[in-house]
């Protein structure tokens, strides 16, 4: 239901979106549309691009935040109970990649990292599928063409190039679509995003760059990324700037129709900073009260993105007792199928490691696999085979 | 059949496959206006525009990159790293995302990307301008590496290389560039060899000796030297490095019983290496001698002025093959 443009036409503020005052604007102030005590705040120039978010769509992005929320729950959990080999939890980024998510067209194409999970489930990618890499079933578990949207890409910042490729494949093609790249704050400091921000900068290209500044990567802080806001950097590539609230998902939502206007009218590419912060571990693989203070996880949660939303919605009652048991059954049925679907996932077959390789025959890995299945043959059974193979 | 070039013939195979598929796009630093700065693509940006022949910023990552986006969107691009030396900044790109994504997608995201390389020393260049990095690749499973020989060879593969649903890499002799050659220019793809087969250049009965590249023309130099001796040698023109066509060497091995193999990169870990362990492997009852290497060394590529010393020369190369026959040689009084 947001997959559309909002604000084309009869948005004073927006247009094409690529006015000579849009252009000019950075990083500067942190955009809000709603405040962490729920109030809803007004924004000249960002209101307009939300306007038609009315009281049902509003509640479906509860929905949805709380959904990705339980996602996120449910896979540390099956992660805990051995289920998951490794989990990278979004806790807390809910608004950035929901409000962000929400805004594309479905024939816009997302090129996500590891964490962007919420994103994935807002483009159709099922929950299962999610989890199928870290279960270690598939290197990714999804077809990128079936709901446009890469693979989860674990080399810190390579995505921002796919994108910016994809957005010139846009451009030659005279198409109106748009391609995403999302990344986190530590990735603004690999040479891939900085080469990307120059692509697409010099041909223009309808890319958004969604950088979730979620304050840490792994354990290294922000301020050791970044000497100055993030946002900022934009600007010496030439690429128009937002730095909005991340926890905030109208702000996020907002900014992310500015940007996707202004690539699909010809305006070239814009760099969001979603300000928001990883409330989780960065994998369940390492321990954050190791790195941060936990002061800094409380004054986090006071800005929590689902009850924030929560509160706009109980001050403008729509948090009504039906919504929250529909919210709450969706969220559990959603739970439901991700663990049946990752506890009875199929296990892979030892062959299937030699399959796609390559599109056309390749001779000696042929001989290779011919090799290794008559080696699996003669334990008489190849099942048997592949298990003791497991067990050394 | 036409003379040209090496560098003409590659240009002559990238204007065709860009006329006959319009999803075929050139990127690459200075390949525009300038034409590279080996003049392969001279032309084809005014013939064909500015969003078939791209020329891009200076950052082999982000050409690397940005052509795997390209690549999802349908598009077949056709990279040219503009030096040997600098693929290094985008082998990120190349190995771990490149060669994987098909695999990666279980076959869903296709990457028929080809990746240009000028290689090889002999030119008097400085330092990052001749190496030979073809080993990197060959190690990395998904890519295909190719290296040619010869103009006719140049115009071809260059053509069934981008044409390929695989990323393939395109080892460019530089210092053949000049070289001339007969190109049939209206040669049928499917009627020509096969992208990944070995060629016999010379046909003999005493050694086997591989090359490819930019020592192809050494080793039939050194086979017609060796000839005059009374050695009849059979010279291979590798031309697919991954895969390697081993129906071809082993169909060689066994008749003459020897293998020699030569190549400008280092010895250790080298393409030398992987082919003397897999031809003993398959050949071992029909070899009368160990398998011989005549490389370069392992040293980082060495100042123009003693890069001869480095490079395998007709010489080092005869010095091998008597080293194959048992014949007296540099190394004759050693053991082992």
């Amino acid at each position: 239901m947001f997959t559309d443009d909002a604000g084309k036409g009869g948005i004073a503020a927006g247009g094409p979106g690529n006015s000579a005052e849009s252009n000019r604007r950075t990083g500067g102030d942190l955009v809000q549309l709603i405040t962490p005590g729920g109030e809803r705040v007004s924004h000249p120039e960002f209101d307009p691009w939300v306007r038609d978010v009315n009281d049902e769509q509003l509640g479906a992005l509860y929905e949805d935040m709380v959904v990705i929320r339980r996602i996120d729950a449910e896979a540390t959990a099956l992660q805990r109970q051995g289920e998951l080999a490794l989990w990278p939890p979004l806790l807390g980024q809910e608004a950035s990649q929901i409000g962000s998510a929400r805004a594309l067209r479905d024939d816009d194409f997302v090129f996500p990292s590891y964490r962007d999970n919420g994103v994935a489930y807002c483009r159709g990618v099922r929950p299962e599928a999610i989890v199928k890499a870290w279960r270690g079933n598939a290197l990714a578990g999804w077809d990128p063409f079936t709901v446009n949207v890469a693979t989860q890409q674990i080399i810190i910042g390579a995505q921002t190039l796919h994108a910016t490729g994809y957005a010139m494949g846009i451009q030659n093609d005279g198409a109106d679509s748009v391609a995403v790249a999302y990344f986190g704050d530590g990735a603004t400091s690999e040479g891939d995003v900085n080469e990307a921000l120059v692509f697409a900068a010099s041909f223009q290209a309808p890319v958004v760059f969604i950088c979730q500044n979620n304050h840490w990567a792994i354990s290294e802080p922000v301020r050791l990324q970044s000497h100055i806001q993030i946002a900022d950097r934009a600007a010496g590539f030439g690429i128009p700037s937002m730095r909005v609230d991340g926890n905030d998902v109208l702000a996020v939502m907002a900014a992310t129709r500015i940007a996707t206007n202004r690539a699909r009218h010809g305006g070239g590419p814009t760099f969001i900073e979603a300000v928001t912060y990883r409330m989780g571990p960065h994998t369940t693989a390492d321990d954050p009260t190791r790195y941060r203070d936990a002061n800094e996880l409380e004054d986090w949660a006071a800005k929590d993105p689902i009850a924030r939303l929560k509160s706009l919605l109980e001050r403008k009652g729509l948090l009504t007792e039906a919504l929250e048991t529909a919210v709450a059954a969706k969220a559990d049925a959603v739970a439901k199928a991700l663990r049946a679907g990752t506890i009875n996932m199929p296990e892979p077959q030892p062959l299937d490691i030699f399959k796609h390789v390559y599109s056309t025959p390749h001779a000696p890995l042929e001989r290779q696999q011919d090799h290794y299945s008559r080696y699996l043959a003669s334990f008489g059974d190849p099942a048997e085979a592949a298990s003791e193979e497991g067990a050394r | 059949m036409t003379q040209m070039t090496f560098a003409r013939a590659i240009n002559a195979g990238l204007r065709k496959s860009l006329e006959n598929d319009p999803k075929v796009i050139l990127m690459g630093e200075d390949i525009g206006a300038l034409g590279g700065v080996f003049r392969v693509t001279d032309g084809l940006q005014k013939d064909f525009g500015k969003h078939r022949v791209v020329d891009t910023p200076l950052a082999e990552s982000g050409i690397m990159g940005t052509a795997v986006g390209l690549a999802y969107r349908g598009y077949r691009p056709v990279v040219e790293i503009q030096f040997d030396g600098f693929i290094y900044p985008a082998f990120d790109q190349i190995v771990s995302q490149v060669a994987k994504m098909h695999y990666r997608t279980q076959g869903a995201v296709k990457m028929p990307i080809t990746i240009r390389v000028p290689f090889g020393g002999g030119i008097g260049s400085p330092e990052h301008h001749s190496e030979s990095p073809e080993a990197y690749f060959t190690h990395t499973s998904g890519l295909r590496v190719v290296s040619v020989s010869n103009p006719q060879d140049a115009h071809t593969m260059i053509q069934q290389a981008i044409a390929s649903d695989d990323p393939v890499l395109y080892f460019e002799p530089k210092r053949r560039y000049h070289d001339k050659g007969e190109v049939d220019e209206s040669l049928d793809l499917g009627a020509a060899l096969s992208l990944e087969r070995a060629r016999v250049v010379t046909e003999g009965k005493d050694v086997t000796l591989l090359a490819y590249g930019p020592l192809v023309k050494t080793a039939k130099d050194a086979a017609l030297a060796a000839a005059d001796e009374g050695i009849s040698i059979e010279v291979i023109d590798l031309r697919s490095l991954a895969p390697l066509d081993f129906a071809t060497l082993e169909a060689s091995v066994r008749k003459t019983g020897r293998l020699v193999i030569t190549h400008e990169a280092s010895q250790t870990g080298g393409l030398g290496a992987e082919v003397a362990a897999s031809i003993t492997e398959r050949c071992f009852y029909h070899l009368e001698a160990a398998p011989v290497r005549v490389t370069g060394f392992d040293v980082p590529y060495p100042y123009s002025k003693v890069e001869m010393h480095h490079l395998p020369s007709l010489d080092r190369i005869l010095d091998g093959v008597d080293r194959a026959l048992g014949r007296p040689n540099s190394l004759s009084g050693l053991e082992g």
